[in-house]
C-alpha cells in the first residue's frame, strides 16, 4: 500500500491562491446564470411556486388504506404496529357491535404526527398491508397536541391515492391480494370457509 | 460549575454556547484567556442526551435502526452499517454479495456527504462566510437525492437491514449515482483551486492545532484526525469488514497534525471514496439483496431474538472509529446496546490542541475535529 503524503506547496507568488479562488467563485457565478442546474447553475428553487421532485421511494408519514368505503378499511385493528412503533405514536382500538363482539376494524386509530418519526416500521410490520408511508409535507400546525395527533378519517386515504403516489409498491402488493384472494375463494368453495388468518398480538 | 478553572489575576473565563454558532449544536466550552491566548478550556457537554442506549433496550433489535439514523445524522448511513455490522455477528447472519457491495457504495457516498459538509462548515469557522459551504452543500444535495430515491428519506435514511437493505437498486438508480460520482473529481478540483492554495486559509489552518503522534494515540483518537497526525491506521484496512478488501484505495496521511491536515486528509478520502464508488459500481454482481433467511424479520421484528452472548461492531465511519457492543440474553430486546461515538472521544483532546493558542483558532479547531452532538451526547 504506497501512502501518499500530504504535500504543502508554497505558492510562488503571495496572492496567488487567493486569486486563483476568486477566478473560481466568478466562475461559479457566471455559470450560476448561464447553466443548467445539474451544471453548476442555480440549484434551488423558489419554493411555493415551485415544489421539488419527489423520487417515488420517498417516505415520512403513515397513512391508512381502504378499498371501498372508508368505513371498510384494510386495517383489522391487531395492533402490531402499534406495538412495534418505536416511538410508541400509534394508537388503536378495536371496534365492537353492540354485543361486545370485537369487529375486526378500528374504532379509534390515531398517529401522534408529532412524535413520529418517519422510519417506515409500521409499514414493514403491518400484515394487512394497511399503513403505508405518505408523503405529505404541508402539514404544519400551530397546536402540537391537537393538529399533529391525527385522527382515523384523516388518515384513510383510497387506494386509487397509493396508486398513485407510489405506482409500483401499490401494483405489487394489488396484485399480491388478489392472488391471496382468489386463493381464499378456491378454498372456500369446497370446504367451510376458513378463518381469514390468526393475529399475533 | 461555578469555580474557576485558572486562578490567576489577568485571566478572564469566557463561556461559550450551548447555543453558539460556532460550536456546531449544543455543546459548551470554557476558556479561560489570557489577553487573546487560551490558558485552558474545559469541554461541557451532555445537553442534547437523549438516552439512546436505554432506548435501545426496551425496543426490539430491527426497531433499533431507526435511532441509529439520529446518532450522528449526517451519515445515517454509515451508522446503520455499524450496527448491522454489530447484529449480523451477533445472530450469524451472512449478507449476500449483491447486498454487500450496495452497502459500500452507500457508505462511502455518506462519507463524501459528510466531508463535503466538514470543509464547508470549516470554511464558515475560518470567515469564509458560506461560498465554499454552498458549493460544497451543492454536490451534497445530489448525492442525498439518490439517497432519497434509493432509502425513501434524505438524512434519516433506515436503509440497512440485518442480512441485507431495504430496497434493491435499480439500473436508473446506478446510472444515477455513476453521473454523479463522475462529477465528483472535477468538482474536488475546483473546491481545492478555492481553498488548498489560498494564503488566508493556509496562515490560519497550518500550523495551528497541532496534535501530536503519541498523544492521539493514547488518547484514543481514530478516524481522518489520526490520519492527518500522520498514523496509518484505517479500519476499513485493518478489519476489511464487508468487502472492503477487495478495492484498490488508498489511505491518506498527513504529517503535522495541524488543522490544514486536517483539511486536506478529508479532501484525498474523499477522492479515496469516489474510487471506491467507482469500482463497487463496475463490479456489482447480481443476485438479491436481502438474505432470504431475514425476510421474516422484516415482519415480525420480534423473531430476532439471538443467542445469549455479546458482539462488538466497528466501521471506520467518516469521523473514526463507530462501534457498537450489543450483549443480548435470548430475548427479542438487546440486554446491553452501547455505542462507542467516535465524536465524543475526539474531542476529549480539545484542550489539549487549544492551550497556547489564540481564541479566534479554538473555534478553527473544534471545526476541524468534526463532530456531531447528535453522536458525542446520544
Ligand atoms: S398492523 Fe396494520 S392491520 Fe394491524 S392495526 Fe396496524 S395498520 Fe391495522
Ligand atoms: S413511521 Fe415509525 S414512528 Fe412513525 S408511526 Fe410508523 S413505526 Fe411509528
Amino acid at each position: 500500500m504506497t501512502r501518499p503524503q500530504i504535500a504543502k506547496e508554497k505558492n510562488p507568488v503571495f496572492g496567488t491562491g487567493i486569486l486563483q479562488g476568486m477566478w473560481v467563485t466568478m466562475k461559479n457565478f457566471i455559470d450560476s446564470y448561464f447553466k443548467k442546474a445539474d451544471q453548476g447553475g442555480i440549484f434551488t428553487i423558489q419554493y411555493p411556486e415551485e415544489l421539488c421532485r419527489i423520487s417515488e421511494n420517498s417516505r415520512n408519514f403513515p397513512f391508512l388504506v381502504y378499498d371501498a368505503a372508508p368505513d371498510s378499511p384494510r386495517c383489522t385493528a391487531c395492533g402490531i404496529c402499534e406495538r412495534e412503533c418505536p416511538t410508541k405514536c400509534i394508537h388503536v382500538e378495536m371496534a365492537k357491535d353492540t354485543a361486545g363482539k370485537p369487529l375486526r376494524k378500528p374504532a379509534v386509530f390515531e398517529i401522534d404526527y408529532g412524535l413520529c418519526m418517519n422510519c417506515g416500521m409500521c409499514e414493514d410490520v403491518c400484515p394487512f398491508d394497511s399503513i403505508f408511508m405518505d408523503r405529505v409535507y404541508e402539514i404544519a400546525g400551530r397546536d402540537r397536541t391537537k393538529d399533529m395527533l391525527i385522527g382515523k378519517d384523516a388518515l384513510l386515504k383510497p387506494n386509487a391515492y397509493f396508486q398513485k403516489i407510489r405506482p409500483k409498491d401499490a401494483a405489487d402488493i394489488d396484485a399480491r391480494r388478489k392472488a391471496a384472494e382468489a386463493k381464499k375463494a378456491a378454498a372456500a368453495r369446497p370446504a367451510t370457509p376458513p378463518d381469514a388468518g390468526g393475529t399475533a398480538s | 460549575m461555578s469555580e474557576t478553572i485558572l486562578n490567576e489575576p489577568q485571566t478572564l473565563e469566557i463561556n461559550f454556547g450551548p447555543q453558539h454558532p460556532s460550536t456546531h449544536g449544543v455543546f459548551r466550552m470554557r476558556a479561560v484567556l489570557d489577553g487573546e491566548t487560551i490558558r485552558g478550556l474545559k469541554l461541557v457537554i451532555g445537553y442534547l442526551h437523549r438516552n439512546h442506549e436505554q432506548i435501545a433496550e426496551n425496543l426490539t433489535y430491527p426497531g433499533v435502526f431507526a435511532y441509529t439514523d439520529r446518532l450522528d445524522y449526517l451519515n445515517s448511513m454509515q451508522n446503520n452499517f455499524g450496527y448491522a455490522l454489530a447484529a449480523e455477528k451477533l445472530a450469524g447472519i451472512t449478507v449476500p454479495e449483491r447486498a454487500e457491495y450496495i452497502r459500500v457504495i452507500m457508505a462511502e457516498l455518506a462519507r463524501i456527504v459528510n466531508h463535503l459538509l466538514l470543509v464547508g462548515f470549516l470554511l464558515n469557522d475560518l470567515g469564509a462566510f458560506f461560498t465554499p459551504c454552498l458549493y460544497a452543500v451543492r454536490e451534497r444535495e445530489r448525492i442525498l437525492d439518490i439517497f432519497e430515491d434509493v432509502s425513501g428519506s434524505r438524512m434519516m435514511c433506515n436503509y440497512f437491514r440485518f442480512g441485507g437493505v431495504k430496497n434493491d437498486l435499480t439500473e436508473n438508480q446506478l446510472g444515477e449515482i455513476r453521473k454523479v460520482v463522475s462529477r465528483l473529481p472535477a468538482f474536488l478540483d475546483e473546491f481545492e483551486a478555492l481553498l488548498s492554495k489560498n494564503e488566508i486559509l493556509c496562515m490560519r489552518c497550518q500550523n495551528v492545532g497541532g496534535l501530536p503522534k503519541d498523544l492521539a494515540v493514547n488518547a484514543g483518537i481514530t478516524g481522518p484526525m489520526l490520519r492527518a497526525s500522520g498514523i496509518n491506521y484505517d479500519i476499513r484496512k485493518t478489519d476489511r469488514y464487508s468487502i472492503y478488501d477487495r478495492f484498490d484505495f488508498k489511505v491518506p496521511l498527513g504529517q503535522k497534525g495541524d488543522v490544514y491536515d486536517r483539511y486536506y486528509v478529508r479532501i484525498l478520502e474523499m477522492r479515496e471514496s469516489v474510487k471506491i464508488v467507482e469500482q463497487a459500481i463496475a463490479g456489482i454482481p447480481r443476485g438479491e439483496f436481502l438474505n432470504a433467511k431475514t425476510l421474516p424479520l422484516l415482519r415480525n421484528p420480534r423473531l430476532f431474538k439471538p443467542a445469549a452472548g455479546e458482539a462488538y461492531g466497528r466501521i471506520e465511519s467518516p469521523k473514526g472509529e463507530l462501534g457498537y457492543y450489543l450483549v443480548s440474553d435470548g430475548t427479542p430486546q438487546p440486554w446491553r446496546y452501547h455505542v462507542r461515538a467516535p465524536s465524543l472521544i475526539n474531542l476529549t483532546v480539545l484542550e489539549e490542541m487549544c492551550v497556547g493558542q489564540k481564541i479566534a483558532d479554538a473555534i478553527v479547531i473544534l471545526g476541524s475535529i468534526d463532530i456531531v452532538l447528535g453522536e458525542t451526547d446520544r
